[in-house]
């Protein structure tokens, strides 16, 4: 059968129309992936006067006033050694008074009990204390309790946190370290604004 | 002549050939198929920015998943000082606020998302770093208020902190 030349369309072009496109889409849009320090705000209180009563031996407190300048416990706190601090606190240690309380917990997962502590970070800080230094003691304390995580990940599985694969053992892990940062209202001490 | 040399070739059984070319025909569905690619992975700024925001730098970050399930707060100083003063102030969406809208603002965000994850939408902060936490706490107060209690502080990156 004789072969019949079909006629075509030149696409040649249409590589560089899209080309084109691609370039703009490049160019005017921007890659920048968000990073940030991922919290969970207490829900609000609806009784304002009810107080917890929470032993003072379980409050690890930290106080940033509007100079910046850290309180750790009424001592006054270094940043450089905050996060170890915390992961100190936050340890548990049995039948040790200075540190706080500690309770048995049954984790089905692993089918035994295991040792938890009590503790809570309080974090207060002033209206004047400036967001960078807020962020840095937040960024310390998540240093502190990924710490922890990375404790109890390889205790139990034999791998740092973030190289854990699957839901499951990630889940467990962050029910065996609970990120218990209490946040009080802000004071006005300072005389910010 | 091309034709006559390649003829030369055993394996060649065609008696008439033509010119090879490649046949570029699929090269727009690669291009098309990257320039998808580009358009649907990259995200587009939505607002102007009205404020000035320089944000904290940190170390222990995580990254924000779901684009389309982040609603942005923006508190800083005005860009336009001339006109705003440098007070700090919060920008929503495309206009200045103030510390009441939020309630309105959640809720807005809320309805504009599928029933099923609205639960998982989450308020990041970008809040200049040289802004006073009072300005902050109210908005995180005005936050928990509305339930909107996923929030996330947006920072920079950095692999190790210089103090």
């Amino acid at each position: 059968m004789a072969k019949r030349a079909v006629p075509e369309i030149n696409a040649g072009s249409m590589a560089d129309i899209a080309f084109l496109l691609l370039i703009f889409f490049l160019v005017t849009t921007t890659m920048n992936t968000d990073f940030g320090i991922t919290r969970i705000l207490p829900p609000p209180v609806k009784n304002k006067n009810a107080t917890v009563d929470v032993k003072d031996r379980n409050v690890m407190k930290i106080l940033i006033n509007s100079h910046d300048l850290l309180l750790v416990n009424g001592k006054p706190g270094n940043l450089n050694t905050l996060a170890q601090d915390v992961v100190k606190f936050m340890t548990p240690h049995p039948n040790d008074s200075r540190y706080p309380e500690v309770k048995e917990e049954y984790f089905p997962q692993l089918g035994k009990k295991v040792m938890m502590t009590k503790g809570i970070v309080s974090l207060k800080n002033d209206r004047g204390t400036s967001y960078k230094m807020y962020i840095e003691v937040q960024n310390e304390l998540a240093k502190a309790f990924d710490i922890l995580k990375n404790q109890e990940s390889i205790k139990y599985f034999g791998l740092p946190y973030k190289d854990l694969v699957g839901k499951k053992k990630k889940a467990l892990i962050n029910k065996l370290v609970p990120i218990r940062i209490s946040e009080a209202e802000p004071e006005n001490v300072g005389g910010g604004k | 002549m091309l034709e006559e040399e390649s003829n030369m070739a055993k394996f060649k059984t065609s008696k008439k050939e033509e010119s090879q070319s490649i046949n570029t025909a699929s090269l727009p569905d690669i291009i098309f198929m990257l320039l998808f690619f580009f358009m649907v992975t990259v995200h587009m700024r939505e607002s102007t920015m009205l404020v000035k925001v320089t944000l904290p730098e940190a170390s222990e970050v995580q990254k924000l998943e779901k684009k389309s399930l982040v609603s942005y707060i923006y508190i800083g100083e005005p860009v336009n000082t001339a006109k705003y003063g440098d007070n700090p102030r919060i920008q929503l969406n495309d206009a200045f606020a103030t510390v009441a809208d939020i309630p309105q603002f959640v809720a807005r965000e809320r309805q504009a998302r599928p029933e099923a994850e609205r639960s998982m939408l989450t308020f990041a902060l970008k809040v200049d770093q040289n802004t006073k936490m009072g300005v902050v706490s109210d908005v995180k107060q005005e936050l928990r208020k509305s339930n909107a209690l996923k929030i996330n502080y947006s920072t920079r990156k950095v692999t190790h902190t210089n103090y």
